[in-house]
């Protein structure tokens, strides 16, 4: 089948550097310092880094990060939570956008 | 739990049918030119530091993972002669410990004879016990034999939530190893200043590569010390090599072809430097010499004219011998890098 995206499409990542190497040079190095263990575990930045994949709704992040996430010893239950969080904060950046609603609405009504 | 390999007639029950599956051509370099490439052939062994000695493949377990196809029809066992022979190897060289697997090791008529001559011997005894052994009559008082004797007790515990363990090893599995693991910590097992080690295993639920020892670790002890009070040593990480059950795990679940390319693009080679090999003999329950556990398995002895048999066990032969490797090898150098005592790079 078909489609526009294709998981092993992820390994040409890379190619992205290409046409530009010292940019891409200069985010690969930026986004191997963030993933980093740090003030936060390596874990709980691949748990972030799924919960942000499914808020961006990237397929490429959700397969490496469901992986990646595995690979550091978080279980489902705790990557179905963070994909909640991603979930909630979506679903409540649209929520909390009623108060923009009410306010129009309260203006323009009698 | 399913049954074995060999009692379903699966054609992965056959070394060589996983040898031709491992073979298979893909998008990853084999084993022996990724070594190459790295300056690292040939690879040998550096001496002998633990005698290793698969006693049989009688299990009372069918995990989903086992890479011995072990259960509870498997027949095979070391017999006593062959014992006499290992213990006679070990008493004629100083190699330091003697490490005992299976099957569930304990279940062989001569294990406990085992154990007891090799500590008469002055040598570290160390049993990879699967936990749910020690509740099974008749070998209540396993555990107080081992304490006695001062054994290691290297234990598997895949994960420290019943979901995840129960998934690999059975349906309740996991709550009979809480129960064991209160057992050995009651003897003393894994307590600080008593002298009794108790290291766990880890190994993946699935196709993907342990996290690092260290971070997982501290989560398993933090997990299992908080829900059930329990203590350990050391947590051991142990990558899924890529024969036998889990082998039939990849193929039927469509992802052999990318757990071969993500342990191939993980090659790393400090943990080649370090593969356990290189400091291990195994020996075979019919007692055949081999490289590791895996090449036993896939029934690949040691070559080149070495003694092939326990019996005609010649240390300075082995020593330096040549390590026979095939793609499964590649679970071994994977990342941080796997062996019987967990990471090594």
């Amino acid at each position: 089948m078909d489609t526009y995206y294709h998981p092993h499409d992820l390994g040409k990542f890379a190619d992205m550097g290409k046409s530009n190497t010292e940019l891409w040079d200069k985010f690969m190095a930026y986004y191997g310092a963030v993933f980093a263990e740090g003030a936060l575990t390596a874990r709980e930045k691949a748990l972030i880094a799924l919960g942000v994949s499914h808020a961006v709704q990237c397929p490429y992040c959700i397969d490496a990060y469901t992986q990646a996430s595995l690979e550091q010893g978080s279980n489902i239950q705790e990557m179905t939570e963070a994909v909640h969080v991603a979930c909630a904060i979506r679903g409540g950046a649209s929520l909390v956008h009623g108060v923009q609603m009410r306010n129009v609405a309260e203006k323009l009504s009698m | 739990m399913g049954q074995t390999l060999i009692a379903r007639r699966a054609p992965l029950a056959s070394s060589r049918s996983q040898l031709e599956v491992l073979a298979r051509p893909g998008p990853w370099p084999r084993f022996e030119e990724r070594v190459a490439a790295a300056g690292l052939v040939p690879l040998t062994a550096s001496g002998i530091e633990i005698f290793q000695i698969n006693v049989g493949k009688f299990c009372n377990q069918t995990c989903r993972h086992c890479h011995v196809d072990a259960g509870p029809e498997r027949t095979e066992q070391m017999t006593r002669e062959t014992a006499e022979h290992c213990i006679r190897a070990l008493a004629q060289t100083d190699i330091p410990t003697l490490d005992i697997t299976g099957g569930a090791p304990e279940l062989n008529p001569s294990f406990r004879w085992l154990v007891q001559e090799a500590r008469a011997l002055g040598r570290h005894v160390m049993d990879r016990c699967n936990l749910s052994i020690l509740l099974v009559k008749p070998q209540e008082e396993l555990a107080e034999f081992l304490a006695e004797q001062r054994v290691e007790i290297v234990a598997s515990l895949p994960y420290f939530r019943p979901t995840q363990a129960d998934a690999q090893r059975g349906e309740g599995i996991f709550d009979k190893s809480i129960t064991a693991l209160r057992k050995l910590n009651a003897l003393g097992y894994g307590v600080e200043g008593s002298g009794l080690t108790l290291n766990l295993v880890h190994n993946p639920v699935g196709a993907f590569l342990p996290p690092a020892q260290q971070s997982i670790e501290a989560q398993f002890k933090r997990e299992l010390a908080r829900s059930h009070g329990i203590v350990f040593n050391n947590l051991y990480t142990i990558t899924n090599m890529p024969i036998s059950r889990f082998l039939e795990f990849l193929l039927d679940s469509g992802n052999f072809e990318g757990y071969m390319e993500r342990l191939a693009n993980a090659f790393n080679p400090a943990a080649a430097q370090a593969v356990m090999c290189r400091n291990t003999i195994s020996v075979g329950w019919d007692g055949t010499l081999y490289d590791c556990d895996f090449n036993q398995m896939l029934e690949l002895p040691v070559t080149n004219g070495l003694p092939r048999h326990v019996r005609d066990f010649d240390a300075s032969t082995l020593n330096g011998r040549r390590i026979v490797t095939a793609n499964h090898c590649y679970g071994c150098t994977a990342g941080a890098g796997s062996s019987c005592g967990g990471a090594v790079a």
